[in-house]
């Protein structure tokens, strides 16, 4: 077949979309900087129009690099995956999961010891700790989970993804909007609302980019070769179209003028809350459940070798498990102003939810069944599989300490943190980590990792970790819940606030601690991830079996 | 279905036939534990809801048979509390301090409520042993600024220290350098007469020449020899008790720009019985006159 390549044929059309609206985008930004008399507004108005301008940058060298663009292929030919805006997406994560852990260990380490604030206000911890929390969720899961998906529903539906341009509008659209959210913070711009502090200008900004990421996914699944959507991408589908929803909807707001950062919620006291915790907890629900279950639901069967364990499990625990998850939100404001019936439905339907959220579990680990001997040798299989067993652990604590009983012990103790910290390192963080050991040597088409022995640190060290984290936070959490609750006689109450305060330090610094040990895994897998991206192998006695090192080509 | 179901020689189990980039799934019905486990967490949840308030209707809810509230609840927890100590706020509202730390149990009761309110007012500043701070006055010694008698205490609690009352305590120690009335040598050999006073100095000129500084400017307050003055809330700078520091440095600091803590005025914070009730605990600690 020949290829002809008219002048018309060198930009596709979402090329000349982007670029018209990034000009506009410019002179938009442009027009704000200089109406604008608050100057945070016009830093964020500079750094849009900065951004903007290099992507038209970006385009009309594209635009001259494609000469060789690719005709429209035959349909028998081999899908061409758009394969670089995911290893744009991996390296993003790595980064981004670095800073986020970074950021986490100092706040640590400020609750153990405040004076490392230094007293200046960008590393207070009122503007740190959403840093760290938009970083480690948004930054560094919300690119493991585009880059992931995008290399699943490719490689799962046998397609591109349709447009050349759409999926980098996304990839750096979705930086862009970090970027805002991150200084923002550290210049005090917030709407004080948790997990979702950006304000209105950077939230319109990632419904633009999340919808464009919604069409990417489903123009993939439109164009498939294959008769059946394959089970991760209907996590990954439900996890793009609930968050979309639940950020339109709790961000809806009103902005005090079209040149300032501040805006107000359009809700107001108790029902603000529950909109707040509807969102809050579906994003845990969506974003950190359903769309890394759909990185299981790859990653573990391709990396084991080994069929799903059942697909039925996986209809009835996929359905159930959103049906359930929207409702559990309440369970965030027991005992506050929230009507009793509000509360009974979020403790019930958290109850209810324990299944649907195991079912995930038993998927994951009997799809092991026939592969146990694998976790010995392969250190990446193990981290999956750990990740699934904390995931398990996490999704039993949760409706535990849904119970009202339960959690007028728990609500605002360190148990709480603990809990987070045990589905978000242990679940979100292995999870993730195993899926990009898998991903990078299939992105840069090298045979196996750098180092195996340098993963089975990554995974000792960071398991450590998480285990002097969690059960610090336990023990803390429990005891500071006990010591709030204790009255003496005469009904008065046994200790002062400032006295739970001092009872926590220990085990501040041992959740610290335990912190470092998790960053410093992550470095460890950071470097062995470069080496391998630059095609070393290091000698090792402890080598995969060729027969088991698990290839990106179906093995037919 | 599409595809060709296989059996997994692993497991036995066939597949559904349907494969994804060389992903199968096996044909595994559901795990019955999970299920059952499933159906009995839904079964107890709508028992539940039959119990309690559940579902919301066009302008109420369905209350559940219990006829629990929340707020019923902790209504009665708190007139339980109440019942509990029937009678005693009112005596300690009108009995003096003084009839009230001779009643054994009333006493006892004061003590208890004075402990948990310092806790939650007090020690952000004082500490939680009431062991002070630096510039925040140790209240478990018998070293008091303004008096430690019950009334003393009283009054403090009630109206503050250089606070927004105008009836609180009040004194001003001048900024001799800000002001612009002493000279930094002149300053510094003051210093050295206060350190001499407790015995700590060690430059004897320094201190004959601060001498005559301190008797023109300082003791019109502090007294002389420096023993200090109640009534004006002067430290006494004789012992070897300091709130903000007694080296060198730390006291010139003082002489050179003031010291202005503020105690806030509790009267329209706390309620008349827990202020009394607090000034029993606080006169309790080891200091009361």
């Amino acid at each position: 077949m020949t290829r002809e390549t008219t002048a018309k044929a060198r930009l596709s059309i979402d090329g000349w979309v982007t670029a018209g609206a990034l000009t506009i985008g410019v002179f938009y930004a442009m027009l704000t900087a200089a109406r604008t008399e608050d100057p945070l507004m016009s830093v964020h108005a500079y750094i849009f129009a900065g951004a903007f301008i290099l992507g038209i940058f970006g385009i009309i060298k594209a635009y001259y690099d494609s000469s060789e663009r690719r005709e429209k292929e035959p349909t028998d030919a081999p899908v061409e995956y758009n394969l670089d805006v995911i290893k744009a997406g991996v390296i993003a994560s790595v980064f981004w999961g670095i800073a986020g852990f970074l950021a986490g260990d100092t706040l640590a380490f400020q609750l153990a010891y405040p004076d490392l604030n230094f007293d200046v206000s960008f590393f207070n911890f009122g503007r740190l700790r959403p840093l760290h929390t938009s970083a480690v969720i948004f930054a560094f899961g919300g690119n493991v989970l585009i880059a992931t998906s995008f290399y699943v529903v490719q490689r799962t539906c046998k397609a591109r993804m349709p447009g050349d341009f759409a999926p980098w509008f996304v990839f750096w659209g979705y930086q862009l909007f970090i970027v805002i959210a991150a200084t923002g913070y550290l210049m005090g711009i917030t709407q004080s609302k948790e997990y979702a502090e950006p304000e209105w200008y950077a939230d319109i900004w990632l419904t633009i980019v999340w919808v464009v990421y919604l069409f990417v996914f489903l123009g993939t699944l439109w164009k498939r070769r294959e008769p059946h959507i394959y089970v991760a991408n209907w996590f990954y589908l439900a996890f793009i179209a609930t968050v979309a929803m639940l950020h339109i909807i709790n961000n809806l707001t009103v902005p005090v003028s079209w040149t300032s950062t501040k805006s107000y919620i359009l809700f107001a006291g108790v029902q603000d809350a529950l909109v707040q915790w509807w969102y809050g907890h579906n994003a845990v629900g969506f974003f950190l459940t359903a769309g890394f279950l759909g990185i299981m639901y790859y990653f573990v069967p391709k990396r084991a070798g080994r069929p799903v364990y059942s697909y039925r499990l996986s209809i009835v625990h996929f359905w159930s498990l959103i049906f359930m998850y929207i409702w559990a939100g309440p369970h965030h404001l027991h005992y506050t102003a929230l009507p009793d019936w509000a509360q009974t439905l979020g403790m019930t339907f958290s109850i209810m939810l324990w299944m649907p959220s195991w079912g995930g579990m038993i998927n994951g680990l009997m799809t092991l069944s026939g592969a146990w001997d694998k976790l010995r040798t392969d250190p990446v299989l193990r981290m999956l599989v750990v990740s699934i067993a904390f995931y398990g652990m996490s999704t039993f604590e949760g409706p535990v300490m849904a119970i009202k009983a339960v959690n007028s012990l728990s609500h605002y103790t360190d148990w709480t943190i603990g809990h987070v910290h045990s589905g978000a390192l242990g679940w979100v963080a292995f999870v993730s980590f195993g899926a990009l050991y898998c991903m990078v040597p299939w992105l840069w088409n090298r045979t196996q990792l750098y180092s195996l022995k340098l993963v089975s640190y990554h995974f000792w060290i960071a398991t450590f970790g998480i285990l002097l984290y969690i059960t610090s936070m336990w023990v803390s959490g429990i005891l500071q819940g006990l010591m709030w609750r204790a009255y003496d006689d005469l009904g008065f109450l046994e200790y002062s606030f400032v006295e739970t305060v001092e009872a926590m330090n220990p085990f501040y610094w041992i959740r610290a601690i335990g912190g470092a040990f998790f960053l410093v895994g992550s470095f460890i897998m950071a470097y062995n991830l470069w080496r391998t991206a630059r095609g070393d192998v290091r000698v090792e006695d402890r080598l995969l079996a060729p027969e088991n090192v698990p290839s990106p080509v179906a093995a037919e | 279905m599409a595809g060709n179901p296989r059996k997994d020689e692993i497991s036995g189990v066939d597949t559904t036939g349907h494969e994804w980039d060389g992903i199968e799934e096996l044909n595994n019905p559901l795990p019955r534990w999970w299920l059952w486990v499933l159906y009995v967490s839904i079964i107890w949840s709508v028992i539940y809801w039959i119990f309690m308030p559940a579902w919301p209707g066009i302008s109420d809810y369905t209350r559940g048979t219990l006829g629990y509230s929340q707020r019923n609840e902790v209504q009665m927890e708190l007139a339980e509390v109440k019942a509990s100590r029937a009678g005693l706020d009112e005596k300690i509202l009108t009995s003096s301090l003084e009839d009230i730390t001779s009643d054994t149990s009333l006493n006892q009761y004061a003590l208890a409520a004075g402990k948990a309110a310092f806790g939650d007012n007090c020690s952000g500043c004082h500490g939680s042993g009431a062991q002070g701070a630096k510039g925040y006055p140790n209240l478990n010694d018998d070293h008091w600024l303004w008096g430690g008698s019950l009334d003393d205490i009283h009054y403090t609690i009630t109206y503050g220290i250089r606070s927004t009352h105008d009836d609180t305590r009040f004194n001003d120690m001048t900024a001799f350098l800000t002001d612009e009335m002493l000279e930094k040598d002149e300053i510094s050999d003051v210093a050295e007469y206060v350190l001499s006073l407790s015995g700590t100095s060690s430059d004897v000129e320094a201190v004959s020449r601060g001498e005559s500084i301190f008797v023109d400017n300082c003791v019109a307050c502090h007294d002389e020899g420096g023993i200090g003055n109640r009534e004006l809330g002067a430290p006494n700078l004789s012992d070897k008790l300091w709130l903000f520091g007694g080296d060198k440095k730390t006291v010139v600091q003082s002489i050179s720009y003031g010291r202005k803590g503020v105690m806030p005025t509790w009267e329209t914070r706390l309620d008349p019985v827990t202020i009394k009730a607090l000034s029993i605990y606080i006169h309790s600690l080891g200091g009361g006159e």
